[in-house]
């Protein structure tokens, strides 16, 4: 079985996002990106199949622009065997997204594909989604435990109420959440190894039709920031404010 | 004028809260606030939605695939519906989180995660980078809205209204069969609900042990809170995922929030960012949290959580 792991470059998590002063977006220059942290659960989880001999090919997939291909060898390091890059300079909200991965299942024929819950820069939450949508395919979200038996899936996913499990056919889109594993560390020959494997290119215009960015981004602001309070010394000083706040 | 379609979530019978934020949400947005209660049998459901301050009707749908809430089959069923409607709205809950992108995608629309501002019908403020950043986004005139709600930043406006008109309606959409609802593995107790508790006591990786977490729940009991957590906590196995507050868990906005032995990383506070008061108990003088407590206490929480338990 094929899989195919979907990969997003963003602004890596330990960042301290800033605010651009005239509202254009935040600052990204001098900026440390990285795999999406939910993308590279997706990726650990894609090899895991692979080293259990479930799966037998894992291909990874970013839209994004050249340096995206960085983040492509990051996947490959990990053990994915192939990878392929849908090359676009301008934004890819997610239904692009959507389409254009729908072009490359159609191409490449998995009978999994894995990707994030959601990428830590637009916290969008919909690829996955869109995508199982536009395919007809089921999908099993915040994936926590993912079980494959023959032509289906046991998928344990992190709901509000609790832990919900679903029982997918195959081929299925599943989105990891952050306790589905723990991505392995990459080492240096792994990136050297990841050098030769193959890296295509696609356009995004020949994948995907259309406008990339239907919904207009008018402004980025900076959120209203919490200012630090008092400091209180003692557990009777503590429960003595929460009084005259009228809170306890 | 908008013409709005919420969706409700419910389980077992009882809608949730969170159905009433949005419907707080499309008020803002202006226009006919229509309910839509995906059910299999009864109408608890919709009679209950129908009482929500704003709403013009309530649309229960049957059918027997709805007995559990799947994206998979409901999604189909709303966006058979959807077509008159300027805005599909749910709120930004596990619920509406999974099912909303696979109910644009159909409509072929995209969609806006999580609005915590309405502009005008058509512009919204959400948030990006865990909250780090707000966008005012635009949807273009020639798609429908399709968007969930921002639980934290909507309150249900208070008290009941009569109840608006019911209309049973049944599914019209083929619905496929791929997705089997398996189970569902629920720990809540007796506890109030954390997205719904006013007040909260989480604990973080300074807990040091599972066993310790008892000190936390001490505490919420004496105060009638809810039980949160870190991520740590949870990754620990000291706790079940769905007390994780967060960026990535639950988005909260209690009166007073207690974080003992909690750092404070961004993650974590992009789910307490609305929250009244924010009490922070941390042994380290530099950690993040205080940079954000109202009332901040640097000291041991082994010795401070007894302590305040049981002088309250
Ligand atoms: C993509 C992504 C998403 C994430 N989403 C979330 C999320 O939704 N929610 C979340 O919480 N985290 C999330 N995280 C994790 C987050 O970055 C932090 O790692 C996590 O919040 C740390 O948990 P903590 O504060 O309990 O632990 P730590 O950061 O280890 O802090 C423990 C604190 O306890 C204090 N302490 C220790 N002993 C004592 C004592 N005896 N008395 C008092 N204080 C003590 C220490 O001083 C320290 O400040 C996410 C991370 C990523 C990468």
């Amino acid at each position: 079985m094929k899989v195919l792991v979907c990969v997003k470059r963003v602004v890596d998590f330990n960042t301290r996002i800033q605010v651009k002063s005239d509202g254009t977006g935040v600052q990204l220059d001098g900026v440390k990106f990285s795999m999406n942290p939910f993308d590279e659960i997706a990726v650990e989880e894609a090899i895991r199949l692979k080293e259990a001999g479930i799966a037998s090919e894992v291909v990874a997939v970013s839209i994004g622009n050249d340096k995206s291909q960085d983040t492509l060898r990051s996947a490959l390091a990990m053990g994915a065997d192939s990878a392929v890059l849908i090359n676009a300079d301008q934004e890819v909200q997610p239904l692009a997204a959507a389409k254009a991965l729908k072009t490359v299942v159609e191409q490449q024929q998995p009978k999994l594909v894995l990707m994030g819950k959601q990428a830590i820069d637009d916290d969008a939450n919909q690829t996955g989604q869109m995508l199982a949508a536009l395919l007809g395919w089921p999908q099993a979200t915040f994936a926590s435990e993912l079980v494959i038996d023959g032509d289906t899936a046991n998928v344990t996913r992190e709901v509000d109420a609790g832990l919900e499990t679903l029982n997918v056919d195959l081929p299925a889109v599943v989105t990891s959440d952050l306790r589905l594993n723990e991505p392995r560390y990459i080492k240096l020959p792994d990136i050297m190894k990841a050098k030769r494997k193959p890296l295509d290119t696609l356009a995004m215009a020949d994948v995907a039709g259309g406008e990339t960015a239907m919904i207009e981004t008018v402004k980025t602001s900076a959120p209203p920031q919490r200012q630090a309070g008092i400091k209180v010394d003692s557990t009777e000083a503590l429960l003595a404010e929460l009084k005259t706040r009228n809170l306890v | 004028m908008s013409n709005i379609l919420v969706i409700a979530e419910h389980a077992n019978g009882q809608l949730n809260n969170s159905t009433a934020r949005a419907v707080a949400c499309a008020k803002a947005i202006g226009g006919e606030v229509t309910v839509l209660a995906l059910t299999a049998s009864g109408d608890e459901v919709a009679t209950a939605a129908a009482t929500i301050a704003g709403v013009s009707n309530v649309i229960n749908l049957q059918d027997v695939s709805n007995g559990h809430a799947l994206a998979a089959t409901q999604a189909p069923q709303i966006a058979a519906i959807a077509d008159g409607y300027s805005h599909v709205l749910a709120p930004n809950s596990t619920f509406g989180k999974d099912l909303m992108p696979r109910v644009a995608a159909l409509m072929d629309a995209p969609m806006v995660t999580d609005i915590m501002a309405v502009h005008d019908a058509r512009t919204f403020d959400r948030p990006v980078y865990a909250g780090n950043a707000i966008t005012t986004v635009k949807v273009p005139d020639s798609v429908a809205v399709v968007a969930t709600v921002r639980c934290a930043s909507w309150a249900p406006e208070a008290g009941e209204q009569a109840a608006a008109a019911v209309e049973s309606s049944a599914n019209s959409a083929a619905l496929p069969t791929h997705t089997r609802f398996v189970g569902l593995v629920s720990e809540q107790g007796d506890r109030p609900d954390l997205q719904a508790a006013d007040r909260v006591v989480s604990g973080g990786r300074g807990l040091g042990a599972a066993e310790h977490f008892a000190l936390v729940e001490g505490l919420a009991d004496k105060l009638g809170a809810a039980v949160g957590a870190s991520r740590a906590a949870v990754d620990s196995g000291w706790v079940p995922n769905d007390l994780q507050v967060g960026q990535t868990g639950k988005i909260i906005a209690p009166e007073l929030y207690i974080a003992a032995g909690i750092s404070g990383a961004i993650q974590h506070l992009a789910g307490i960012k609305d929250a009244g008061t924010i009490v922070a108990i941390n042994k380290d003088p530099d950690a993040p949290i205080f940079e954000v407590a109202d009332i901040g206490l640097v000291a041991d929480l082994h010795q401070v959580l007894p302590e305040l338990t049981n002088a309250l």
